[in-house]
This record gives structure tokens, C-alpha cells and sequence, in this order.
């Protein structure tokens, strides 16, 4: 050690990217499946169906009282058991984002959804449109744009969090640079780098909710 | 046309509408007025339905709105309504607020739609804007879009909570000469609304609400000329005087 060789994040170029692209694909095939059941939760939260309220909000606050590390764990076994067959780390580690994100999401897009005036569901109403419908046309369209800012930001802690699918063996860009690290010798410059990589995904992304919000309330 | 018979209505322990009656007919203008928080605009949702009535019916035509198995959805479609705030979608274009309900209710086709869109905007003079997004437009604008929005679903009856009461002084009259020559071309309408000079000109009946009760339903130069109650009276002293 002693000197810092910086030839090892060269050397290991094309491992390390192969890491990066699982932590973001991760990330954004998690962001669309959070965010449409999500909305589903949202909306069944919300339809004054009691049944459906109740089992939405059970749900939701069932995931919001585990740590995620336990939901992935949980998916990693209790998947294949309820399938009959094994289906690998990538895809259990997803749908246990998927349903981890979903509580969170569910909850933003809520407050978003709630957000929009009542009078426009009134308008809506009056002119016949069913409750699908208004929610369809006039209800979610305003709440998201009311929340892209809320869900970029949930999506870059998602980012941070596909870190912790190493748990099941996955080789994500985390888990890509300890292996590095480890077998080269190379701690300080290899967490380094990471540190920086996340960073600045991260930092551009926070820029990126800065402009929307800048959009917004221009 | 429309028939409000006995409704009572209740938020909680709080009774808003204590068994009011009323009616409008085929072709009539029925203006509804009374001090803030007498029930005004409580009493004209519940005519689509919008609110629910705890006591009492109404009838839309034939079809009773508070009964259980009415399709609310298929006659809300039949009556047109016009908010305070306009609620324009701010997230479609004028033409796309007056499509919407004729192709996803009405199931119109989109020429059909588009076609009935352009001539109901020509109407209240606002074709050059019919691309333009509602927050790009003055209130005055906007209500008139929302008049038109309303009537693009061609329907049998008009309700309107209060259009003017949200635009600038001169603005009003803009949106009152669209409703008064709506009134004129026979539309049947109940209007909510402090304007009594809209009120004398086409108004065949005039309600008058305080604290959740009709007041006085009377024919309107009766109303004008002689109001029973004292509490018109004041109300009307004040209106016309300010
Ligand atoms: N959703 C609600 N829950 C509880 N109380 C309500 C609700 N909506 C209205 N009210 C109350 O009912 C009463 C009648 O309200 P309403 O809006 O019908 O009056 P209004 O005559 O239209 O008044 P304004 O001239 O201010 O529009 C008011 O005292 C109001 O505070
Ligand atoms: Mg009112």
C-alpha cells in the first residue's frame, strides 16, 4: 500500500461497469414497478372501498416497520418456495424493491394525489366522468407533475440502497468494488472511487430535482 | 325540470340544508342567492349529486338523484356545471377541456368532438385561444371556456355556483352576457349568484337561503319589488347599496 495506484480503477474497468449497470438497472426497473404499484396502492387507499383501503394500508405499513435488507432476505427464500422453483438473486432482489419501494412511493403519490384541488374532481364528476377516469385524465396527471421532484429523490436513496444486494450474492457496483479492493489490495483508492461515483450519480441527480423544482415554480 | 323536494343534509352533527323546496322548469331560470354560508352551494350539488342528501329527493326529470340504484354518472353527464374557480384541467389545452367528456363519456368521436369544441369556443369569441393552456388565459376566460366545456355535453340543464364571484370586476359582465344569452336561447338554468342585475334581467324565479332554509321562492319582480321576510330585505338593502 503506502502509495496510491490509481491503474487498479483502470485496470478493472469493464468489472467495476459491470457492477454499475446492475446497480442501475436495478434502480430504475425498481423506480417504474414502485411507482405503478405504488399508484395501484395509492388509489385503492383511496377509493373509500373498505376492503381495499384496509388491506392497502396494512400492507404499507407491514413494509414501512421491516428494514429492507429483511424484505430482501425474505424474497430471496420465500420466492422460489412459492414458485416450486429458484429464479436468481437479480429478480428476487427486484421485486423485493419493487414491493419495499411501493410502500414508500404509495405514500408520495397519496399526498400527491390529494394535493390536486377537490374542485377538479367536482369538474370531472360534473361532466360524468367515471371514477377511473377522473383519475385517469385529470387526477394523476397533476399530482405527478406536483411530484417528480419527490420521486427522483426517492429514486437516488433507492440507488444508494441497491448497495445492500449483496446479501444475495448479487455483484452490484458496491459489492464489484470491495471485490476489487480486496483481491488487488487497493482499499483507499478503490472506496475512494466508489464514494465518488456515487457521489456525483447522486449529486446529478439532486441538480436535476433543483431544475424541476426551478421549473416548477417559474 | 328539476324538482328539490323537502332535502335536509347534514356534515356530521352540523344540518346545512334544513328541508328545502324548490323547482326549475323546462326552459327557466331559477337565481339562487343568500348570505355566505346559507347552504347556496351546498343545495346545487346536491342536484348532480355531487353531495348526497340525507332527507328528501330530487328529481331530474324523471330520474331521482338521490335515489340508490340511479346511475348519478349518466346524468351528471345531462347537466352542465359551472364552479366559482373555473376548474379548468390546467394540464390540458382549452380544446382538450371542452374533449374530454364528449369522447370519453359521450363517446365521440374525435372530429365530432373537435368540431363541437371549435364551434362552442367561436361562440364566446375565443377561437384564436383554443390551443392555449388555461393558465395562459384571464379568469374571465377561463369561465367562459368553462361554460363552454359544460355545454359542449349538450345538456338539459345548467348549474352554476357563483361564476363571477372569482373575477375581476371587469371581467363580469363578459361572462354574464354569455349566460344571459343562454338564458335567452330557452337553456334551463339554476344560478347561484349575487349579480342582480343578471337576476332582474333573466331570472324567472329568485330563492333566497339563510342558515341552511329557503327563505322565499318567488317570481322575481315580486321578489324585487316586495320581499316577504325581513331578512331579504336586509340582504337586498345591502346588496343593492354597495
Ligand atoms: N365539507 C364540509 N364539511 C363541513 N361543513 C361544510 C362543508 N362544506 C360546507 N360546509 C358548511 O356548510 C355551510 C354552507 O356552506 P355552503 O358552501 O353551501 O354555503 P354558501 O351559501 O355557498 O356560502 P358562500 O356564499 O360562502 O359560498 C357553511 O357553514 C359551511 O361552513
Ligand atoms: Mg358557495
Amino acid at each position: 500500500m503506502g502509495d496510491f495506484d490509481l491503474s487498479v480503477i483502470w485496470n478493472n474497468l469493464p468489472f467495476l461497469w459491470q457492477g454499475l449497470q446492475l446497480s442501475l438497472w436495478l434502480t430504475l426497473l425498481a423506480v417504474i414497478g414502485g411507482i405503478i404499484l405504488g399508484t395501484g396502492l395509492a388509489l385503492m387507499r383511496l377509493s373509500g372501498i373498505m376492503p381495499l383501503a384496509l388491506a392497502a394500508a396494512g400492507y404499507v405499513n407491514l413494509i414501512r416497520s421491516v428494514p429492507l435488507i429483511l424484505v430482501i432476505f425474505w424474497f430471496y427464500f420465500l420466492v422460489p418456495l412459492a414458485l416450486g422453483r429458484p429464479i436468481g438473486g437479480f429478480y428476487s432482489a427486484l421485486i423485493a424493491f419493487v414491493m419495499f419501494e411501493a410502500a414508500y412511493y404509495s405514500e408520495i403519490i397519496r399526498a400527491g394525489i390529494q394535493s390536486v384541488r377537490k374542485g377538479q374532481v367536482h369538474a370531472g364528476q360534473a361532466t360524468g366522468l367515471s371514477y377511473w377516469q377522473i383519475q385517469r385524465y385529470v387526477v394523476l396527471p397533476q399530482a405527478f407533475r406536483n411530484m417528480i421532484p419527490i420521486l427522483v429523490t426517492q429514486g437516488i436513496i433507492l440507488f444508494q440502497d441497491t448497495s445492500l444486494v449483496f446479501v444475495v450474492s448479487l455483484r452490484d457496483f458496491m459489492t464489484a468494488s470491495s471485490i476489487v479492493a480486496r483481491t488487488e489490495g487497493r482499499l483507499a483508492e478503490m472506496y475512494i472511487f466508489a464514494a465518488l461515483v456515487y457521489f456525483t450519480i447522486c449529486f446529478a441527480g439532486s441538480l436535476f430535482v433543483r431544475r424541476l423544482q426551478k421549473a416548477k415554480t417559474a | 325540470m328539476i324538482s328539490i323536494e323537502n332535502i335536509s343534509k347534514w356534515y356530521g352533527d352540523f344540518q346545512v340544508l334544513t328541508d328545502c323546496t324548490t323547482h326549475v322548469g323546462k326552459g327557466e331560470v331559477v337565481v339562487v342567492c343568500g348570505p355566505s354560508g346559507s347552504g347556496k352551494s351546498t343545495l346545487i350539488k346536491c342536484v348532480n349529486g355531487l353531495e348526497p342528501v340525507q332527507q328528501g329527493r330530487i328529481l331530474v326529470e324523471d330520474a331521482d338523484v338521490t335515489a340508490k340504484g340511479t346511475n348519478l354518472t349518466r346524468l351528471r353527464s345531462r347537466i352542465g356545471m359551472v364552479f366559482q374557480h373555473f376548474e379548468l384541467y390546467p394540464h390540458m389545452s382549452v380544446r382538450e377541456n371542452l374533449c374530454l367528456g364528449q369522447q370519453k363519456v359521450l363517446v365521440r368521436s374525435r372530429d365530432e368532438a373537435n368540431a363541437k369544441a371549435e364551434a362552442l369556443i367561436s361562440r364566446v369569441g375565443l377561437l384564436p385561444h383554443i390551443e392555449k393552456f388555461p393558465g395562459q388565459l384571464s379568469g374571465g376566460q377561463q369561465q367562459r371556456v368553462a361554460i363552454s366545456r359544460a355545454l359542449a355535453m349538450d345538456p338539459i340543464a345548467m348549474l352554476f355556483d357563483e361564476p363571477t364571484s372569482a373575477l375581476d370586476p371587469e371581467m363580469i359582465n363578459e361572462v354574464l352576457d354569455v349566460m344571459v344569452e343562454l338564458a335567452q336561447d330557452g337553456m334551463t338554468m339554476m344560478v347561484v349568484t349575487h349579480e342582480m342585475g343578471f337576476a332582474r334581467k333573466v331570472a324567472d324565479r329568485v330563492v333566497f337561503m339563510d342558515a341552511g332554509r329557503v327563505v322565499e321562492d318567488r317570481a322575481t319582480e315580486e321578489f324585487f319589488g316586495n320581499p316577504e321576510s325581513e331578512r331579504a330585505q336586509d340582504f337586498l338593502s345591502k346588496i343593492l347599496n354597495h
